[in-house]
């Protein structure tokens, strides 16, 4: 019987880390399902990133006030983990404040922890005041409506429910050690909860342990219910933040990929001993496709990017489309491809991991060429981006989709390449009077 | 003043047996757009004052294919990227300047994948070292103190990073130069990018140059700087739809420098 507790915990570890690892898996598989593309290059560049946008924020803090909310929200989880790791050990062996071994820094660790759990509360109060009473622009965009309006709030919502129970916990376990109640050693500063405590001050020994306990159980039943949560939810950039930031772009933002299956057929055209009626050899690959027109369509990076988009917004409310009431959306860009790609990914769970056609991609389904068609490749989305996603390549490659495969410009772009084609300019004048200016 | 400007081609220095020190891509709106054809005419007039030994291609040029790019015509785009490599390797080029910056971008981060390696620059950068090394000595004084404002070309600033040579040239013309609240890497883009220029917009509230050009009034400028001429057209668009074209001008970097030394 001494040991149920023990045994209960142990079952509650495995079943939240065990579910959670089978959605990493699923994420990765999704992911994976993006065409490869080389980032082999440049690591140093790449470390560097990740350490400066994803580590240190610095993207963030562009916008001040969401920038330093942000800021303490990250720094006060990323910290008061530490804690969870207490808790484990606690947990398995039932052990009480393990780490009180480590004497005055234990009351340091724990007395910081405590001013952080406030900050947070204080910051998560702020963001769910912007997102619903000021009601901030970006938050309220089309694409925000339904789901990703409760997720952002859901997630508000745990995060203070999590730091109150971490609270409630420590005041009720400071209140047991004045009691000298046995087993809860005396250790750890409360700079918050002794406020809290003394609302406890008439409880007796036993109530204040069922606190203790009730609060300690919820408080780590949570967090394991959080990070299940992460697959769900938008809040995936907490983790993804990270090989996003890395595998971001670390070329000029102004130069696009050359697609090299166009250079093989360009390559091929110029070739004057190319025979233009061979048939292709008996094992030639089918020829790939131009451009993107569903999620498998697009690099891994350009998934991972979608994975990574936790609908801040700040993209749309510099692009200068949406700015000026077009329908094109960065933001809705990654949620949309990311929808498509999770559709896609329980596609083929039902389907014993084979892709059943369901007659469904993300140009037209999600993405409408009108939206494609608005965007200016000005590179604000790109620059905003505080997790380095790149929605203008997704744009540009499904554009190109519309153009080589479908001949579906509009038509005044289609008469400026043929314009293009025919004599060089994207005007109808002459090649042979480029040089006209001179004289006039 | 025009019979005055020199501007030889590749075939003449080919034919001489010589090599200029640059090349100047002149692009599709610099040798076609009216207005862009001025800003043209200003920086040869830069070079010329500067005794700067360029060429240009001249009938030899060709689109970049920078727009059809864009618009996602790859295929467009690599086609009259291979032409234009071919010519521009024929004739042994190292260093290419523009007043375009999409001319500017493609040819330096999309053309050296196709076999186009070169140094390619823009031309406020071209000045700047022009400056610089004292080849052109900046004396004029018509725009001192006059409030000029930038408007930060997307493929020259964020695209390629290049905020400063701008700036630094309206300096040299002693202008007082007013920020927009949008500015460097936050800028507007004036919404002829990604093949905009050549089309209608989408359904909207709003016209993007317009947006644009009421930040740049809010600064109460006496000029909109530009670096692109599609920028300029943009720009020079939006203006006249506020009716504010007596008392704004809109010119190219180029044109100032060419105004202010009186060339």
């Amino acid at each position: 019987m001494e040991y149920i507790p023990n045994i209960l915990f142990a079952i509650l570890l495995i079943v939240g880390v065990g579910f959670f690892t089978k959605n990493i898996k699923r994420l990765s598989r999704n992911i994976k399902l993006g065409k490869d593309v080389n980032v082999e290059d440049n690591k140093p560049q790449r470390w560097k990133n990740m350490a400066k946008i994803a580590l240190g924020q610095t993207k963030m803090v562009v916008r001040p006030i969401a920038g330093f909310l942000h800021i303490i929200v990250y720094v006060g989880f990323v910290i008061i983990n530490i804690e969870v790791l207490e808790i484990i050990i606690d947990g398995l062996f039932g052990t009480h404040r393990i780490l009180a071994v480590l004497g005055s820094l234990y009351d340091v660790l724990i007395g910081s922890f405590e001013i952080l759990a406030l900050l947070v509360i204080v910051a998560v109060t702020i963001f769910w005041i912007r997102r619903n009473i000021i009601r901030i622009k970006r938050f309220v965009k089309p694409e925000m409506e339904g789901w990703p309006k409760n997720d952002g709030n859901l997630i508000l919502y745990i995060e203070l429910v999590l730091m109150t129970l971490f609270l409630v916990m420590n005041a009720a376990d400071y209140q047991l050690q004045l009691l000298d109640a046995p087993h809860y050693t005396k250790a750890g500063a409360f700079p918050v909860s002794q406020f809290i405590a003394s609302v406890f001050g008439d409880m007796s020994v036993s109530s204040l342990i069922i606190i203790e306990r009730t609060t300690w159980w919820l408080h780590i039943a949570g967090i394991l219910f959080f990070l299940n949560y992460l697959y769900y939810s938008k809040h995936l950039h907490i983790l993804l933040a990270f090989p996003n930031t890395y595998y971001g772009s670390v070329k000029p933002k102004g130069q696009f990929p050359n697609l090299e299956a166009v250079t093989n057929e360009v390559k091929l055209m110029m070739d004057p001993n190319a025979d233009p009626f061979a048939a292709p050899a008996e094992d030639a690959p089918i020829p790939e496709k131009f451009g993107a027109s569903d999620v498998q369509d697009l690099s891994w990076v350009q998934l991972l990017n979608a994975y990574t988009c936790t609908e801040c917004g700040r993209c749309t409310s510099s692009c200068p489309a949406n700015l000026t009431g077009k329908k094109l959306s960065p933001r809705k860009i990654m949620m949309d491809t990311r929808d498509r790609l999770e559709e896609v990914g329980k596609n083929i769970d039902a389907n014993n991991g084979i892709f059943k056609d369901d007659g469904k991609q993300l140009l037209g389904n999600y993405i409408s060429p009108e939206e494609l068609w608005a965007c200016t490749s000005c590179n604000a989305c790109v620059e905003e981006c505080p997790v380095s996603i790149d929605p203008l390549s997704i744009i540009i490659d499904m554009r190109r989709y519309l153009v080589m495969e479908q001949s579906a410009a509009p038509t005044e772009l289609n008469n400026m390449m043929s314009n293009i084609e025919n004599n060089g300019a994207p005007w109808p004048y002459n090649q042979m009077d480029r040089l006209n200016w001179v004289k006039e | 003043m025009s019979d005055q400007l020199k501007v030889p081609t590749m075939e003449q220095f080919m034919a001489e047996g010589k090599q200029p020190e640059v090349l100047f891509w002149v692009g599709s709106a610099g040798s076609f757009d009216d207005r862009a054809k001025k800003i043209t005419k200003a920086f040869v007039k830069i070079l010329n004052k500067a005794n700067v030994n360029f060429a240009v291609l001249g009938t030899e040029e060709s689109c970049t294919g920078d727009i059809a790019k864009r618009a996602g015509n790859e295929f467009l785009f690599q086609m009259q990227a291979v032409m234009n490599i071919e010519v521009l390797n024929g004739y042994k080029i190292k260093k290419i300047v523009t007043c375009d910056p999409h001319s500017y971008n493609c040819l330096k981060n999309e053309y050296p994948g196709l076999g186009g390696i070169y140094e390619v620059i823009h031309h406020t950068q071209f000045i700047q070292e022009l400056i610089k090394t004292g080849r052109l000595k900046m004396e004029g004084n018509v725009f001192n103190g006059k409030r000029i404002t930038f408007h930060d070309p997307c493929y020259l600033g964020r695209a390629n990073n290049e905020y400063d040579a701008p700036r630094a040239l309206l300096n040299t013309i002693k202008a007082d130069v007013v920020e927009m609240k949008r500015s460097k890497n936050t800028a507007l883009c004036c919404g002829a990018g990604g093949a905009q220029m050549f089309k209608e917009p989408e359904k909207g509230d709003k016209d993007i140059n317009v947006l644009r050009t009421e930040d740049a009034l809010k600064t109460n400028p006496n000029i909109i700087a530009t670096g692109c001429p599609y920028c300029n057209t943009m720009m020079t668009d939006g203006v006249k739809s506020k009716e504010k074209e007596d008392s704004v001008a809109v010119m190219d970097i180029a044109e100032l420098i060419a105004e202010s030394e009186d060339l």
